[in-house]
């Protein structure tokens, strides 16, 4: 109830907004500075060479011992790395930056889910222009996939996160749980556990947009598709009903934990077994040994139950690194990138623990055959990067999935607090999304 | 909130033109004086409000980047706006419980520690103002653990009595949850206007009291009370101001309870997201307007009532 500090942080978006408009006045902005529209693969090897300044915003965890490589390598070029918030905190930053017009960075984290946002809003650099497009045949297809948007290339991928099955094998044992291959026999283990120990769930779930877009995916729902200019939203498709019919049901009976993900209960639940599977990106074993101490030896990883039996898998989270087009240095800002995710930062990222987005990295035998640990030495990369090749084609995210996800929580969220069937919550979620898209002037069309 | 006062008023008209021209020299002189306030004054209130009216009549998409003048379409839609209402009839039931509650509790307070028969007064003042010296956003935080079922000091309560007695942060419980809160933080403020309102009242009035033969809540009814009747009307004031701000509290509980605070929850939330997460910013700053207008309007009331019983 401080009333000054909101004022605040309004006066703060208020002085934004002159500045941009008053930039706006000026002169020669974007495309003219040297460089920038013009560029040629040649120019990111000039300006590599020739140095410079540079900004960095991030959360990775590789973010920092990535800039150190990088400028042993590069001393001429000065790379200020700014950790400008996690998720959201760092969008509304970015967002803010490149509405007021200046002190956006020049590379930031963006993942892929945010990335059609500042893509189609013009704030990011085509990278086309530099000639990024022949590493097409270094990444795997989705990942590719999900930095070209409309035609463009708007970023190089860094990790990726093919979901897969994470379950407690301690608790799975003790109460005669097979791994479930299928949906219905992860069903079936959720009733089975919940009953046998009513102190544990299967998993939480408290309503996640990134988790529930995921799962859609997986199921072979594509409730978004768009073409920049036109939006179609059908969130009751066949493949988004596939997956609300077998989760529904777990929702309805309270077989799921309430306990909200990435809490400090979480991690918590994590390690005791009140939680005792989670359905995630192959990022999550770096979460689990950094986060979760006393998981380990109990945690093993499988493949992601599927409806038929036949192996298929969906993209969770992850995300590359784009260039901003306030950049004063976009073919600076290029070499960076191309660095970072293609050339010699990949090593240090897969140091700290990443999952990359490289075929090169998935395939070697180094990073495939690797035992781990707190896995209880299983090789957990085998599982992984199986699923990287498995995950389905077709899938696109709003050009406005950031908004999308802010409102998850009013719609679909009511759905997750009565207990009740998801159906509903996604159709509000799909008209909230549908009267925003018609505001900002796409032309949506619903099922 | 209020209307802004106009700093200097126009000369009255001069009866001739040959006088004008000395009559003029010192108000010129005056203007220089007051130059450096009204140039902060105009930079830091009026630009931001002159801005903030000027954006709610476009209406941009940031996506294509078209910009267009909509005139009042966006004043019309606010009025229309369902969210909008049932986040004003929320701050409303809001106020209407928590502020009595709020300023009754302060009263009592300040007027226990202004009796003189409190041992350790001066304790007691610091500790129930304490709170107000913790930030907002900590307090609510601290809450928030207090608050949480799975761990936490609800849960242990739970677990104690065996069963879902307290759920601070369902449905049914959050807004009296959020009420406990913002009283928990701002009795203490309250209390410390009452008291020092209390400490001017001349001794004088007492002992005529007493040689009248008042008891002690005789005094408090006849002499302190209505004595203290300014200090009350400027707590209610303040705490209306401040419920249609509610803010912080209930956007910082959100991260513990995504599903019960909606990202419409309060005025202030609305206008919040809808710039910061939709990119709204015209519709926000007219949201913000309409609601500082009723603030304005609704506060005047309060205030007029309160100064025409007093007279």
């Amino acid at each position: 109830m401080s009333p000054t500090k909101h004022r605040a942080r309004a006066a703060v978006t208020v002085a934004g907004l002159l500045v941009a408009a008053l930039a706006a006045c000026s002169p020669g902005s974007d495309n003219a500075t040297p460089g920038g529209a013009t560029g040629t693969p040649d120019a990111v090897d000039a300006a590599l060479k020739a140095g410079g300044e540079l900004t960095y915003w991030s959360w990775t965890p590789s973010a920092k011992a990535q800039v150190e490589a990088f400028q042993r390598e590069f001393p001429n070029v000065k790379v200020n790395y700014v950790n400008a918030g996690t998720n959201n905190d760092h969008y509304t930053k970015l967002q803010n930056a490149v509405k007021a017009g200046s002190g956006a960075p020049d590379v930031a984290q963006v993942e892929y889910q945010a990335l059609p946002q500042f893509a189609l809003t013009g704030a990011l650099v085509d990278l086309g222009q530099y000639g990024f497009n022949d590493f097409e045949k270094d990444y795997t297809k989705s990942t590719w996939g999900s930095v070209k948007v409309a035609g463009g290339l708007y970023g190089l991928p860094q990790d990726s996160g093919p979901m897969a099955l994470f379950y407690n094998k301690q608790v799975f044992d003790q109460h005669g749980i097979a791994v479930p291959k299928t949906w219905d026999e992860y069903v079936a283990a959720a009733e089975k556990l919940h009953a046998a120990d009513p102190t544990k769930y299967i998993t939480s779930d408290t309503g996640d947009a990134g988790f529930t877009t995921s799962m859609i995916w997986q199921a072979g729902g594509k409730p978004f598709t768009t073409d920049g200019k036109s939006v179609r939203i059908d969130l009751q498709d066949a493949g988004t009903r596939k997956f609300t019919a077998m989760w529904s049901p777990l929702v309805e009976k309270k077989l799921l934990s309430s306990i909200k993900g990435w809490s400090d209960e979480w991690y918590k639940a994590l390690g005791d077994g009140t939680i005792s599977t989670l359905l995630a990106g192959a990022w999550m074993p770096g979460v689990l040994e950094s986060s979760v101490p006393g998981g380990a030896g109990k945690w093993a990883v499988a493949p992601l139950p599927t409806y038929d039996g036949k192996p298929v898998t969906a993209e969770n989270g992850g995300g590359g690194q784009s260039v901003l087009k306030q950049s004063a240095n976009p073919a600076l800002a290029a070499g960076f990138v191309r660095w970072l995710n293609h050339d010699n930062g990949v090593k240090p990222f897969l140091e700290s623990g990443g999952f990359p987005a490289t075929t090169a990295d998935l395939d070697s035998a180094a990073f495939k055959d690797k035992a781990s640990a707190y896995f209880g030495g299983q090789q957990v990369n085998q599982v992984l990067t199986a699923s990287a090749g498995q995950v389905a084609a077709g899938w696109s995210y709003l050009p406005y999935q950031l908004y999308a996800n802010s409102i998850f929580g009013d719609t679909v969220g009511k759905s997750y607090l009565n207990s009740s069937h998801l159906d509903p919550g996604l159709t509000d979620w799909q008209k909230s999304l549908a009267d925003y898209g018609s505001q900002q002037g796409f032309t949506v069309t619903t099922s | 909130m209020t209307s802004i006062p106009v700093p200097v008023e126009a000369p009255p008209a001069p009866p001739a033109p040959a006088r004008r021209v000395r009559r003029r020299r010192p108000e010129r002189k005056g203007w220089l004086f007051v130059a450096p306030f009204l140039v902060v004054f105009a930079l830091v209130f009026l630009a931001p409000i002159a801005y903030a009216v000027w954006l709610s009549l476009f209406r941009e998409q940031v996506f294509f980047g078209g910009t267009e003048f909509v005139g009042l379409d966006n004043y019309a839609a606010v009025l229309g706006d369902a969210k909008f209402w049932e986040s004003f009839l929320r701050v409303l039931v809001f106020l209407v419980v928590q502020v009595p509650v709020m300023l009754l509790l302060a009263l009592v307070a300040a007027l226990a520690i202004d009796s003189a028969r409190l041992h350790a007064s001066g304790f007691f003042r610091v500790v129930i103002f304490l709170p107000y010296a913790v930030p907002g956003v900590v307090a609510a935080l601290m809450w928030g653990f207090i608050y949480g079922d799975n761990f936490g000091l609800a849960a242990d309560l739970n677990d104690l009595l065996g069963r879902q007695a307290v759920a601070p942060l369902s449905a049914d419980w959050i807004l009296p949850s959020i009420g406990n809160v913002v009283t928990w933080e701002f009795v203490g403020y309250n209390m410390l206007i009452f008291y020092s309102a209390l400490k001017v009242v001349p001794g004088d009035l007492y002992e005529a009291a007493a040689i009248d033969g008042a008891g002690t809540m005789r005094t408090i009814l006849s002499v302190k009370l209505p004595a203290i009747r300014g200090a009350v009307v400027i707590a209610t004031i303040f705490s209306i101001i401040g419920s249609f701000q509610l803010f912080n509290e209930p956007n910082i509980l959100r991260t513990l309870a995504p599903n019960v605070i909606s990202t419409f929850y309060t005025p202030n939330m609305y206008a919040y997201n809808l710039s910061f997460a939709g990119q709204q910013y015209d519709y926000s700053a007219t949201v913000a307007i309409v609601m500082g207008v009723i603030t304005a309007i609704i506060a005047y009331v309060v205030q007029l009532r309160g100064s025409r019983k007093g007279v």
